[in-house]
């Protein structure tokens, strides 16, 4: 999901969260309407929103904890994605102890380890620097091709956008509507600089910010 | 950074100055002994009330009515302040006789104590009590207050119920406030249980101050003043220094 500063990114993303209610129309998820959060459509948020009196491992498995998992069981999911982010090492570091991009890498085992059917990224790698960005992108779609969850991801990158979209939404501000849905169709592994994701990335920029395009009327369907 | 054993002697030649100075005083006979006796009568004082037992089970009295106090304070305060913190009408209501109650000296509460308790350790525990439950409840809101709202976001979309929401943030997350105020609410308890036993209760460490003065014995009112002070610094080292250090590693606050 793309679209400039204040046209309702964020907001659709805790509807579908579960975190705010909409004040009109509906959302269905899997055909049952979103009435609350839930462990099956967890957010990873920009900022790190780790808990600093638990040290990494026990911040992988807060999920679990919440759900109720049991201790034994607990333990190998927490190792296993623990594993998938590469922070095996730093299991027992604090939070303060990390850097930007390690403390997503744990926002994202956290969310993985509770295997929701949707995870909701929040331009997760927005505040990070441009090295790690890039190079968390990369993992992030590793992680995908490996766990194969489904991921709604907001960004303002186009590239961004050009390098892990399945397919790409465009949204208009004030009001914030629909504009524009873009199939990508892109072979995997993506790399970042190759001139199919960057002509990708151009064209995506250009439905943002093509001043005729017009929003679809409000109301309409939307699957994502 | 200097060597432990060295910054151990370093206080260590501290406080034998100090001792040193107090004898120097009292050898210059400025003051007569009974009013400013020297340091080894004072510890003499001591020795004799702590051997026939009086100092030992005024220690433990007075530690009692402290601990008594202090943690019917700790759940009362910790539930009015988490309620204040989480709950807008609540802090509207609540939250404005809390902050006004906080600013009343806890000793002032000893003539109502008095009245409804009569003379009785429900009394003196009521002024303990009233000692620390504000300055609790405060720091408990603050606690709340800063918890970050991500972080109770964070806990909401993994479909956390308000009570688990609670258990694994709130309270965890309430620890920096909290290490403050409890330190500030055992001191203010302490001051009041003090100033209480001085006033009216038999037995306690205030109590053998008052039986001191009554005495006319001053190197025992030096000697138990010096207790009380050794008290304050044992808690200080043993409880509330490490909550602060752990809540400081925890949360990388230390070195700032």
């Amino acid at each position: 999901m793309v679209g400039p500063s204040g046209c309702g990114k964020s907001t659709l993303l805790n509807l579908i969260a579960g975190i705010d209610r909409p004040s009109s129309g509906e959302l269905l998820f899997d055909g049952h309407q979103i009435k609350r959060a839930a462990a099956e459509r967890v957010v990873v948020f920009q900022e790190a929103a780790l808990y600093p009196w638990l040290n990494v491992r026990a911040n992988v498995e807060f999920g679990l904890k919440i759900k109720g998992t049991p201790k034994k069981e607990r333990k190998q999911i927490v190792d296993r994605y623990l594993e998938l982010v590469n922070l095996t090492r730093f299991e027992k570091a604090f939070v303060h102890e990390l850097s930007g991009g390690m403390k997503q890498r744990v926002q994202l085992a956290r969310a993985l380890a509770v295997e929701p059917r949707m995870l909701l990224m929040d331009e997760p790698f927005a505040a990070l620097d441009a090295q790690t960005r890039d190079l968390l992108q990369l993992e992030l779609q590793e992680i995908w091709q490996r766990t194969g969850a489904t991921i709604f991801f907001i960004t303002h990158n186009v590239r961004e956008a050009a390098l892990l979209a399945d397919r790409v939404f465009v949204m208009t501000p004030s009001p914030g509507r629909m504009k524009a849905e873009i199939p990508v169709p892109l072979l995997r592994p993506r790399n970042l600089d190759t001139h199919a994701v960057v002509d990708f990335a151009a064209e995506i920029r250009a439905a943002l910010q093509h001043e005729d395009y017009t929003a679809r009327t409000p109301g309409a369907r939307f699957e994502i | 950074m200097k060597s432990k054993a060295f910054r151990i002697l370093r206080v260590v030649a501290f406080y034998g100055a100090l001792l040193l100075l107090w004898q120097l005083i009292f050898e210059a006979h400025l003051w007569s002994p009974y009013l400013l006796p020297e340091p080894t009568t004072v510890y003499e004082a001591l020795r004799r009330y702590f051997d026939n037992g009086v100092l030992w089970e005024s220690i433990q009295t007075t530690m009692q009515r402290m601990l008594i106090g202090f943690s019917i304070a700790f759940v009362i305060g910790m539930t009015i302040g988490i309620a204040i913190g989480s709950v807008r009408w609540i802090d509207e209501t609540l939250g404005s006789l809390v902050l006004g109650m906080q600013s009343l000296p806890s000793i002032s509460w000893l003539p109502l104590s008095i009245l409804w308790f009569g003379l009785s350790e429900k009394a003196i525990i009521f002024i303990v009590i009233m000692g620390s439950i504000w300055a609790i409840a405060i720091s408990a809101r603050d606690g709340v207050r800063n918890i970050p709202i991500l972080q109770r976001r964070a806990a909401q979309v993994f479909g956390a119920s308000r009570w688990q929401t609670i258990r694994y943030v709130t309270l965890p997350g309430m620890l920096p406030s909290m290490a403050q105020g409890l330190k500030l609410g055992w001191s203010f308890s302490w001051r009041s249980l003090m100033a209480g036993e001085l006033i009216f209760v038999s037995v306690g460490l205030g109590h053998l101050l008052e039986l001191g003065r009554d005495l006319n014995n001053m190197s025992l009112v030096i000697g138990i003043m010096g207790v009380i002070v050794g008290i304050g610094l044992l808690f200080d080292r043993l409880v509330f220094g490490p909550l602060e250090s752990w809540v400081q590693t925890r949360w990388g606050l230390a070195g700032r």
